[in-house]
């Protein structure tokens, strides 16, 4: 990154903290690891989360942004995202654990994807495709604009989702093209989830799942 | 020559866009099927790089229009030689240059050499590119005949396959269309208003785009990292066309005439770098200019709530003192009037 990009994402890390407002409460990662004790159970010790073949998959939060992670938990408590056994774990963390949990998972060091392994060549190739390229005779842009080159997330508003789970990441990309999710912003992703096929999903899916989330990660295989 | 040709129509229906309104989207439709598009129109749907690879072309030909895709699509491999902004082609050519109604560069390849307004005088394909180096990537051309332009030349001229040469109808989805004329004139604060609702989150309120670990993904629509005054996004009907028919990204013709026109008004109301046209008065330039081109642009005028007056500077941004060769560059002055 040349200084001036430094510069630059230094400025803009300024902005968010201030337009991000409620959500950019300060927190605090040791105050994290004890309010997260409720988390474990699903989402683990280090944040890895799980893959449940025919289940309900739990997210990796390790190395998430830690804004992002705290604006899914506003949403669940506010109603803005469904799900019958986060809203009752969201429920019981006040806005300043929720910031601190955030902290505490953003802070991990990213952990593999899993549920990727098994998909075919055709249908990694596909994801790669959708992934870096996206498909324009359907209108689906690709998913790094967005998500960032590598899928590894930009600022606190698109997620990284390499080295995410398969089975999460279709499970909410079918969730919005169903629109039982719609927290997204000005309905980016709901747009392209619907021109998406079922195939299109499991091929990303299973894509995002087999790529490093993190340099050191990269580095590590 | 064989390429895998997909079906011609890809239709997609019952996309649920903003706020719950449905339409019909057809990426490469036949006009007929398009309700707002006019009959008797050229549509082509370019080659895919899939389908590069199936074709019987040359290795060698193949290995190069890889090169010009890979140049369009990641354009920021020249910075620093032809590139001085943050910007790829394919940042305003959407869909790598392919995509209807958001200037697909295959038309270029089809309808030049011909007289171009914006100089004066008939330009090829080369001379077209190397107006975008120029303007759009503030830059400096590669050399004609270069790898680089062959490369990129090659690509557009690829993506043309099958399309009739000078073609006697108009082109489908051709350029950036402008929405309707809006009931309201363009007004600075309502554009600036949409956009911090509709494009700040990427784009960010000052219009520097964002960078990520070092990593260009959303581009500058406006200040250094953006195009200069002499591109043809500075022209308000072009941006207010480039917003309406493909932002917010992945949600064409979402926004109203009214907003696209706004926002548009409101983006090239703000600091781009100098015009290379620039004759050291800014007064002098949109004037020389003018006729030809800033007549469309808001360049030499006073905003009206600070009183600044936009392109009043000699900042070229990263690009400094490099001069574009090409700019200015007399062509067939000798030629009879017969």
């Amino acid at each position: 990154m040349n200084k001036k990009c430094l510069s630059r994402f230094g400025l803009l890390i300024g902005i968010s903290i201030v337009t991000g407002g409620a959500l950019a409460q300060q927190g605090d990662a040791e105050r994290g690891q004890a309010a997260a004790a409720t988390c474990t159970a699903c989402h683990q010790a280090d944040g890895s989360g799980m893959n449940v073949p025919n289940g309900e998959s739990w997210p990796r939060l390790a190395g998430l942004n830690a804004d992002y992670i705290a604006k899914q938990l506003h949403d669940f408590k506010a109603g803005q995202r469904q799900n019958a056994t986060m809203v009752t774990f969201a429920n019981m963390l006040d806005d300043q654990q929720i910031a601190d949990v955030a902290e505490y998972y953003s802070q991990m060091p990213v952990t593999p994807g899993q549920g990727g392994d098994e998909a075919d060549e055709a249908l990694l190739a596909r994801g790669q495709q959708l992934a870096e390229r996206g498909d324009w005779n359907a209108y689906i842009v690709s998913c790094q604009s967005c998500h960032g080159p590598g899928g590894t997330g930009v600022g606190s508003t698109f997620p990284g989702v390499a080295s995410q789970h398969a089975g999460y990441i279709s499970a909410q990309l079918t969730a919005w093209k169903n629109e039982m999710r719609s927290n997204d912003p000005q309905n980016l992703m709901g747009a392209i989830a619907k021109r998406m096929s079922d195939n299109d999903i499991q091929a990303v899916s299973a894509w995002y799942a087999t790529q490093p989330g993190s340099e050191e990660q990269e580095t590590a295989q | 020559m064989i390429i895998c040709r997909r079906s011609l129509v890809i239709t997609l229906t019952g996309c649920s866009l903003g706020f719950g309104t449905v339409y019909t989207a057809t990426v490469f439709a036949q006009p007929e099927e398009r309700p707002d598009a006019a009959l008797n129109m050229l549509v082509h749907e370019p080659p895919t790089m899939e389908d590069l690879e199936n074709s019987e072309l040359h290795p060698e030909l193949k290995k190069v229009i890889r090169y010009g895709h890979d140049l369009f699509t990641n354009t920021q491999q020249l910075r620093g030689e032809n590139v001085f902004n943050d910007m790829n082609c394919s940042s305003c050519h959407l869909g790598e240059g392919r995509v209807p109604f958001s200037a697909p560069v295959w038309a270029a390849a089809i309808t030049l050499p011909d007289f171009r307004g914006k100089n004066q005088h008939v330009n090829n394909l080369e001379e077209r590119i190397a107006g975008c180096f120029a303007y759009s990537m503030n830059g400096v051309p590669p050399e004609y005949g270069s790898d680089e332009m062959l490369a990129l030349s090659a690509y557009h001229q690829w993506l043309a396959t099958g399309a009739p040469m000078y073609p006697d109808k108009p082109i489908y989805g051709r350029g950036f269309p402008a929405p309707d004329e809006p009931a309201e004139e363009p007004d600075y604060a309502r554009g600036e208003a949409a956009y911090q609702q509709n494009c700040s989150i990427c784009h960010q309120n000052d219009g520097s785009g964002h960078y990520e670990n070092g990593e260009y993904v959303f581009p500058a629509p406006w200040g250094d990292g953006s195009n200069n005054w002499g591109a043809g996004i500075a022209r308000v009907e072009t941006m207010a066309g480039f917003i309406y028919q493909n932002m917010p990204l992945g949600q064409p013709r979402s926004l109203s005439d009214q907003d696209a026109w706004d926002i548009a008004y409101y983006i090239n109301s703000q600091e781009r770098p100098q015009d290379p046209r620039y004759t050291g008065d800014v007064a002098e330039t949109a004037e020389r200019f003018g006729p030809t081109f800033h007549n469309r642009s808001l360049y030499g005028q006073t905003r009206e709530h600070d009183g600044h007056v936009l392109g009043d500077h000699d900042n070229f941004g990263e690009k400094g003192d490099h001069k574009p060769w090409n700019v200015g560059m007399p062509r067939f002055e000798n030629l009879s009037e017969e």
